[in-house]
């Protein structure tokens, strides 16, 4: 349990940190700005109850925003992000409910139903987070390639994360 | 009461996820009309200290290109030293300069975050107060202008970079004088958009584009980009220009942060006249 606890909070520190340092100052190309970190929100457990993860969405946004300089943006997006996941989970609910233990990846859950799990809560996210930060009617159709673009550049960073460094959970 | 409690109960996660929303749209709002309001910046010290390493690490990458740049400014500089200067006058002597008085002096500093490809880019530099910088100064390079600074830490400060959505500068036409606003052509970091340029102004593709001083950051005269294009659109009485920029700000690392000695005179008499600050 511990050691479950610590890893969420590697995560935690270390998603900010990556995103921080590193992706801001990525330059993928126009109109490219993936958010890596939201993979924190996107592998809580099943099992977490709903106010802790938005609660945690929440805190999430608020050390992102101190790299990014843009107070609040981050934390709407993830609070939006943490309050749109329960619904989600419900309605990608297998037929047969969430087996204990399993958790929200690739390896456990599928590619088909990770794939579009992961791509609603980013696109949710990403569609918050733009459109705050222009924070007016102008552009408002370049914002929105802007938001799918990055939602799939996200989506693809998400995605090799996954490979890279979590591994399929063996039965014990 | 009991009904109240019920419905508390029943709808206690929706009504979590309004009180965190409208705290984080408080303060996107106190932060977008407010600009120096925010509580917690990126001018932090953490955050700042974190930055300030990775840019030691980084930017050893960039070595060549820097000094090349820093060995042409030395030799503009250079240039300007009275040792440049053949005297022609025996007789000198010193006398108390009444006709020129300093306005301007210049804060070098280390570029330690810059973002080009967001829609609002913030540069965080490692100067702050405790070294002079104070909100609303200007920042430069040799070559171009970089942005206006926003928030200052002990330390450090952040400065708006002209590739931000409320980035607006006066630039005038070398040449003749004429002057409009330059604003940033989201998303190509290259280029910005000058506006309400007067059709009568004679600005020809290439022509050089420089500060006006008219606004209060920036000395007149300061290389802001090249004319690409201009047209008159329908219905409009100015020229819109597509600019490109002379600042490459993707490969920022020294640059000066510009500070006005006579910015209060300025302040108190705009005060005095009752005009406010345009920005």
């Amino acid at each position: 349990m511990l050691s479950e606890l610590m890893r969420h909070g590697i995560r935690f520190i270390g998603l900010i940190l990556v995103q921080g340092l590193i992706l801001k100052n990525l330059e993928a190309g126009y109109l490219i700005n993936p958010f890596l970190y939201v993979l924190f929100i996107l592998s809580l457990p099943f099992e977490l109850p709903a106010w802790i993860g938005l609660l945690l969405a929440f805190a999430l946004g608020f050390f992102v925003d101190i790299f990014y300089g843009t107070m609040g943006m981050h934390m709407a997006a993830c609070t939006m992000m943490g309050w749109a996941r329960p619904a989600i989970l419900k309605f990608m609910n297998p037929r047969d409910g969430y087996e204990f233990g399993m958790q929200p990846t690739i390896q456990d859950m599928g590619r088909m139903w990770f794939i579009s799990y992961a791509a609603i809560l980013i696109f949710v996210h990403h569609f918050v987070l733009f459109y705050l930060e222009i924070f007016s009617f102008r552009e408002v159709w370049l914002t929105f390639v802007r938001v799918l673009v990055s939602t799939a550049a996200t989506l693809l960073l998400v995605i090799i994360t996954q490979f890279l460094f979590y591994r399929k959970r063996e039965s014990a | 009461m009991r009904n109240l409690i019920v419905f508390l109960a029943r709808h206690y996660f929706f009504l979590l996820f309004l009180l965190l929303q409208s705290i984080a749209i408080t303060l996107v709002v106190q932060h977008n009309y407010f600009q120096h309001a925010a509580a917690v910046s990126a001018s932090n010290a953490v955050t700042g200290s974190m930055m300030e390493t990775r840019d030691q690490v980084t930017q050893y990458f960039g070595l060549r290109e820097q000094n090349v740049q820093l060995a042409e400014q030395n030799a503009i500089l250079m240039g300007k030293l009275e040792s440049a200067y053949l005297n022609y006058d025996t007789t000198s002597f010193t006398v108390e300069d009444t006709l020129h008085r300093l306005r301007y002096s210049y804060i070098a500093a280390q570029v330690i975050d810059n973002t080009v490809s967001l829609r609002n880019n913030y540069i965080v530099l490692n100067r702050g107060r405790l070294q002079g910088v104070e909100p609303d100064m200007g920042v430069i390079t040799p070559g171009g202008i970089v942005g206006i600074v926003r928030e200052v830490s002990d330390n450090f400060c952040v400065v708006m970079s002209l590739l931000h959505k409320d980035s607006k500068v006066s630039a005038s036409v070398k040449k003749d004088g004429t002057f409009g606003q330059l604003y940033w052509e989201w998303p190509d970091y290259r280029y910005g958009v000058m506006v309400d340029l007067p059709t009568h102004s004679k600005i020809a593709k290439g022509d050089t584009l420089v500060t006006s001083g008219l606004g209060d950051a920036f000395p007149s005269g300061i290389p802001v980009g090249t004319v690409m294009d201009f047209e008159k659109k329908a219905g409009d009485k100015t020229y819109t220009c597509r600019v490109l920029y002379t600042t490459d700000f993707r490969k920022l690392q020294h640059v000066f942060i510009v500070r006005d000695l006579m910015r209060p005179e300025i302040d108190q008499l705009k005060e005095k006249a009752g005009v406010k600050n345009a920005e």
